[in-house]
């Protein structure tokens, strides 16, 4: 590029493209920046609104008590805790068999056309609304709970813990919030497993049906053992994601603030709490920091498990490499 | 020999219990679309699309669910921008400016973990920032909130778009003098083009489709969306809200209205794959 000597212009062309490479990544880092303090904004935010009644109670009365009567000043966080855990620990248990299945079949077995074919079905089931999923829990799940399932389980299973359903024939509880939960938290943990399995090394695999066993016993033996942090890596962020899942499950695990005792029982998550009194938290004291406590709490809580499954995954993965 | 036996008859039975499983989960997609078709179309006609509601509308009388179309789609364009506008940059300089550097990997480790947060949890956060700033539900808190939800997607999904550009293509102008904002914005964004395009749409998609976010933060309301400062009211809601009236005719229409929330997200969603594949003939392959 010819440049003249004489006088040049105050900044020059290369000196100006200099100065914009340089304002401009100033500008693209303080954004970035901006993005990773986010967190920590937010947890900030939440802990000023939940002040006053993290001042007031001590925390073991709040995550341990059970009287939850706002109106008299009683905010124990118990029920709606248990009711999350419940409904949280049977999504998990349906959907952790089906979803290391579904992803060692395609990271392993499926064709290249069928794995093709199955992704964006799966991105299409990660981007149902949550309404929707709601919807369908009301319209399917909940009738087929209320009408064979519960009655199945009376004849059969009546006596045994955890199954009893004489306390709540609705069909709106726990385990409609279960299954409706466990399909919302497929896609994330199909896709993650998958990742993680695809990441572990083919010499490995070679190596192993090099020494004459069938497929499965590569996959269990080898394959699964390797991927083993990634694949709980999976799991925790699929449990994460049901834990703060709000709309679906608020439409039909039943809303009763209690403990349940079967997973029959009606249940009442800390999200659907949260989501179903913001209209009346202002005009009881106490009231917002109590929910807004509860916001945190949720937040805490998944941000400890994401951190936690992040941290296993990038070392999973880096290893793989 | 019996080992092999045992062996095979193991990978006959996780054969088998694989297909099972893949099936049921392709089987509940469908089984959620066909219930949503199923309830959702008897219900639908043209008044539930072009009418906001009337009164008396939650009782069963006259009118539709313009309002609330017409806020989901105001709320998820608006957050769309914000969050575009915020994310390019993002996405951007993790791939392009910084290294492996610290700050790179607590930047990408702080959006995996806010992918992970709940929408609840974004809603209370927004509340309260609103409570702060003095402002009432209305059409940009909301806005505020949704992009909140949706600026981790899209960072993290152009990202991954970024790192399939070539490596020769950023080298090469790199050798030809181009500074890295250059790159940037001239090489990176170009063939990145159609994969930013369709991450954009499953922003889209996510922000259109989530309640918990703007419940608090949009509020709801029957009028249509005129301005930034009003509640606004979104498809999400009009369905959990009339699903909560005791009255089938109006149940009726929840039904309705997710088949129209549904559709919207399928839309955008068949929407991305075809933009991925029409722009990707100007991508240097």
């Amino acid at each position: 590029m010819p440049r003249g000597k004489g006088s040049p212009p105050i900044v020059s062309r290369t000196g100006w493209r200099r100065l914009q490479d340089r304002l401009g990544g100033r500008v693209m880092a303080v954004m970035a920046a901006g993005a990773a303090l986010l967190v920590l904004v937010m947890v900030a935010a939440l802990l000023v609104r939940a002040w006053p009644i993290l001042r007031c109670k001590p925390l073991g009365e709040l995550l341990l008590g059970t009287s939850w009567h706002p109106l008299k000043g009683a905010f124990g966080f118990r029920p709606f805790i248990v009711g999350t855990l419940w409904v949280t620990a049977l999504a998990m248990v349906i959907a952790v068999p089906l979803c290391t299945l579904c992803a060692i079949c395609l990271a392993e077995y499926a064709r290249p056309k069928v794995q093709r074919a199955a992704k964006p079905l799966i991105d299409l089931l990660a981007g149902i609304p949550s309404v929707v999923y709601g919807v369908w829990g009301m319209l399917t799940v909940v009738p087929l709970i209320r009408e064979h399932v519960g009655p199945w389980a009376d004849r059969h299973l009546g006596h045994v813990p955890f199954f009893s359903t004489a306390a709540n024939p609705t069909g709106y509880g726990v385990l409609a919030g279960g299954i409706v939960l466990a399909v919302m938290v497929f896609p994330i943990i199909i896709s993650v497993m998958e990742e993680v399995l695809c990441s572990v090394p083919d010499g490995l695999r070679e190596a192993t049906l090099a020494l004459g066993v069938t497929r499965w016993i590569m996959v269990r033996k080898v394959v699964l053992r390797r991927a083993l942090p990634g694949v709980i890596a999976a799991v925790v962020l699929g449990f994460s994601r049901a834990f703060g899942e709000t709309m679906a499950v608020l439409m039909v695990v039943g809303n009763v603030p209690q403990a349940p005792r079967s997973i029959f029982d009606a249940a009442y998550p800390l999200t659907a709490l949260i989501a179903n009194n913001y209209g009346e938290m202002m005009s009881v004291p106490l009231y917002d920091a109590a929910l807004m406590g509860a916001g945190l709490f949720l937040l805490l809580v998944v941000l400890g498990f994401n951190l936690l499954a992040r941290l296993i995954l990038r070392r999973a993965t880096r290893r793989a490499m | 020999m019996k080992r092999s036996l045992l062996w095979k008859i193991e990978e006959a039975v996780m054969r088998g219990l694989m297909i099972g499983a893949l099936v049921v989960v392709l089987g509940c997609l469908l089984l959620i679309l066909s219930t949503v078709l199923w309830k959702g179309l008897p219900a639908m006609n043209l008044t539930m699309l072009i009418q906001a509601p009337q009164g008396g509308y939650y009782t069963g009388a006259e009118g539709g669910i313009l309002n609330a179309i017409l806020g989901s789609l105001y709320l998820a364009v608006g957050a769309t921008l914000v969050a575009f506008l915020l994310g390019l940059p993002i996405a951007l300089y993790l791939q392009v400016y910084a290294g492996h550097s610290r700050l790179v990997e607590a930047v990408r480790l702080s959006l995996d973990v806010l992918w992970g947060i709940p929408s609840i949890v974004y809603g209370a956060f927004g509340f309260s920032l609103m409570l702060f700033l003095g402002m009432r539900a209305s059409l940009l808190g909301g806005i505020i909130a949704l992009s909140l939800v949706e600026l981790p997607i899209m960072c993290r999904a152009i990202e991954e778009v970024l790192k399939m550009v070539p490596f020769e293509l950023t080298e090469s102008a790199y050798a030809l003098g181009a500074t890295r904002w250059e790159v940037a914005w001239k090489v990176m964004v170009r063939q990145g083009l159609p994969g930013i395009t369709s991450a954009t749409l499953l922003a889209f998609g996510r922000g259109i489709g989530d309640a918990a976010s703007v419940l608090f933060t949009a509020g709801y309301t029957d009028n249509l969306p005129t301005s930034l400062l009003r509640p606004a009211a979104s498809l999400p809601l009009a369905v959990f809200f009339q699903l909560g009236t005791p009255f089938p005719a109006v149940q009726q229409r929840a039904y309705a209205s997710a088949l129209v929330l549904t559709a919207i997200v399928l839309i955008i969603s068949v929407l991305s794959r075809l933009a991925s594949e029409r722009l990707s003939r100007y991508v240097v392959k």
